[in-house]
């Protein structure tokens, strides 16, 4: 279950120290490191290159280091509007899988009623029908509704889709809760509502931050919705912001590279501030 | 299937009810006297719970997750451009056009052959950089942390930035040639025998890191007595990991290969992004995905594009099934089709 797996990071025993063990290993983690990181160090330097020094000796270094690049992306609006436009879409995304989630987990792990394991079963479900298969009726759907060239019309979409593996995260976190807690909640006067307000989500607040990092990272990373949906340059968000510009500037390779390393930047920092819990929140989700 | 336990009956009145308890084997409240399973004796306030709480959440996910898929299946039996409702019902035409296209045989081919290379080369690598860095080393999150970026670098970033460094005159070959390995540089996008192996190189990248965390993890959760005892008995380090070790991670080894085949089917923004809809065809990388793109919306085609993704979600959903029902079934139980918890 994942609740286990996320509570069961916390209680892992304290390691003692180490010795350094064999050379090879770090020679080995070394190399790999080297492999995930040359690409991305690669497109950060070469931003601070001229297209000069990039098609003479595209594998050199930066010489002299030229920060005009990404000192015109950075002073351009189109750049900061994607930025605006993506950080719109993942918060009111984040915000509805999380609040829509946990309301719903709650009364899936502690009402019982008819449907209610049939409704668990058809959340979960969900699972099975990916964006790619839904995109082309999904376009036609928003286009009905008017929300084409709108954020909504990205942000509902990705709510629907963000739901399945939410509950299935959140319902054996709220089922967890001790029994006793609500008991005790009752006899001072604390209704139903009120233990989900004041205990159910402070309890389930590991679940929810997990689910919010994975939703709020997939929303920014997300393309093929967009794709279909926003078509006006100033609806864009990040990822079409960066393809737009590859192929406007594209023979501006240096150009290119300083914005796509720029709108790498805002995935990066937010990964470093939470990478512990995107890490056990990811193995915990997928031990299932 | 859940059902059954809410039939039984109990004699006291539940002090709180609509609310159960975790294990699920509690009693029910009973039905009172005269009248025959008031829908287990919830209270209205419950039930307004129940539907002020569940109701928005069901609406977003049957509109915009279960009502397209619904719309996939009927406008697949058109003949539809998109615009105005769909008149000229063709039956079964789309579908029979869909599998005498050699375009699409094609991709699906593609998609087949990245299933089957992703299984086999993303997953013993990850297994052995999962051992290796499972060993007692020092710097072991930096390390876990490093190798997981390019997991969380968005698939435009990935796709823009290999595109430059891949291209005839892009920094690959110029390394290449910089430390005498010149007979290597090719057309690494655009060579129809290299670029599908171009593109199972990028996805290793992107995704291998995912898979290494996940059997890191598993990795953790195996007792180190039993690796101790088998030292102790004389087995070698590979005899401990094959013997014990890779068993024991067996689990975790199934539900990553799952989610790695169900990805490779549905493979779409790397290929779209680098070989755009066109050139995808001609470089032997087109996915279902991409051709269900470049030949539904894009060629205004929306009952043919909707066909489309209904072969695509079919032949995913078998093979999910027919993963699930032979090699999933000892660990989750039906987590993913739907079990009940």
């Amino acid at each position: 279950m994942a609740a286990t797996a996320v509570f069961g990071r916390r209680a892992r025993r304290p390691r003692q120290r180490l010795a350094w063990g064999s050379p090879s290993v770090y020679f080995v983690a070394l190399l790999l490191i080297g492999a995930m990181l040359a690409p991305v160090v690669y497109i950060i330097l070469g931003g601070f290159r001229t297209n000069a020094q990039i098609t003479t000796d595209p594998a050199g270094w930066p010489s002299p280091w030229k920060i005009e690049n990404y000192a015109d992306v950075l002073t351009g609006g189109t750049f900061w509007r994607q930025v605006f436009n993506s950080t719109l879409v993942a918060v009111f995304t984040t915000l509805g899988v999380v609040i829509l989630g946990l309301m719903t987990s709650f009364i899936i792990a502690r009402y019982r009623f008819r449907g209610r394991g049939a409704m668990y079963s058809l959340f979960a479900a969900g699972l099975m029908f990916p964006l790619t298969v839904a995109i082309t009726p999904l376009y036609i759907l928003i286009k009905n509704l008017g929300l084409m060239n709108t954020l909504p019309g990205v942000i509902l979409p990705q709510i629907g889709f963000g739901i399945p593996m939410t509950i299935i995260i959140l319902v054996p976190f709220v089922r967890a809760i001790p029994d006793e807690i609500q008991e005790a909640a009752s006899i001072d006067g604390c209704g139903r509502l009120g233990f989900f307000w004041r205990m159910v989500l402070p309890l389930a607040m590991p679940g929810v931050i997990t689910v919010g990092i994975l939703t709020f990272i997939q929303s920014w990373n997300g393309y093929l919705l967009p794709l279909f949906i926003l078509n006006r340059e100033e609806t864009f968000t990040l990822p079409l912001g960066v393809q737009a510009f590859a192929s406007q500037y594209s023979v501006d390779t240096a150009k290119v590279l300083a914005f796509t390393s720029l709108s790498m930047i805002p995935a990066l920092v937010f990964f470093s501030l939470f990478q512990r819990r995107i890490v056990g929140g990811l193995t915990g989700a997928v031990k299932g | 299937m859940s059902e059954t336990q809410h039939e039984s009956v109990r004699l006291a009145p539940d002090p709180s009810p609509g609310l159960t308890k975790v294990g699920g084997d509690t009693p029910v409240v009973s039905p009172p006297a005269g009248r025959r399973r008031v829908r287990k004796g919830i209270g209205w306030p419950a039930r307004l719970e129940i539907a002020l709480m569940t109701g928005p959440t069901l609406i977003v996910f049957l509109s915009f997750v279960i009502l397209p898929v619904a719309m996939a299946a009927y406008y697949g039996f058109f003949s539809w451009q998109g615009y105005g409702p769909a008149e000229d019902f063709v039956g079964f035409r789309n579908y029979l056009l869909i599998f005498e296209d050699s375009t699409f045989l094609a991709a699906l081919r593609h998609n087949g052959v990245i299933v089957v290379l992703s299984l086999l080369l993303q997953g013993p690598a990850a297994i052995l950089l999962a051992l290796l860095l499972n060993r007692q080393i020092r710097g072991q999150t930096l390390i876990r942390v490093l190798i997981f970026v390019p997991y969380v670098i968005s698939e435009v970033v990935v796709g823009t930035g290999w595109s430059l460094m891949l291209h005839g005159d892009g920094v690959v070959n110029a390394i290449l040639g910089k430390i005498g390995l010149g007979w290597l540089q090719s057309e690494w996008l655009s060579d129809p025998k290299i670029a599908i192996w171009t593109l199972m190189g990028i996805l290793t990248w992107k995704y291998i890191g995912f898979a290494v965390i996940l059997f890191l993890a598993g990795l953790q959760g195996i007792p180190e007595e039993l690796t101790e005892a088998a030292a102790i008995d004389g087995a070698s380090y590979w005899q401990i990991q094959r013997r014990i070790t890779l068993p024991l991670l067996g689990p975790t080894i199934r539900i990553w290969a799952f989610l790695s085949m169900i990805g490779a089917l549905q493979l779409f923004d790397l290929v779209y992004i680098i070989w755009g809809q066109y050139i995808a065809d001609t470089a032997g990388t087109s996915t279902m995905a991409t051709y269900m793109v470049a030949n539904g919306r894009t060629a205004g085609e929306y009952g043919y594009g909707n066909a489309v993704a209904v072969v695509l979600f079919l032949i995913s959903l078998v093979a999910a099934l027919i993963y699930q029902r032979f090699i999933l079934r000892r660990d989750t139980e039906g987590a993913i089709t739907g079990g009940r918890r």
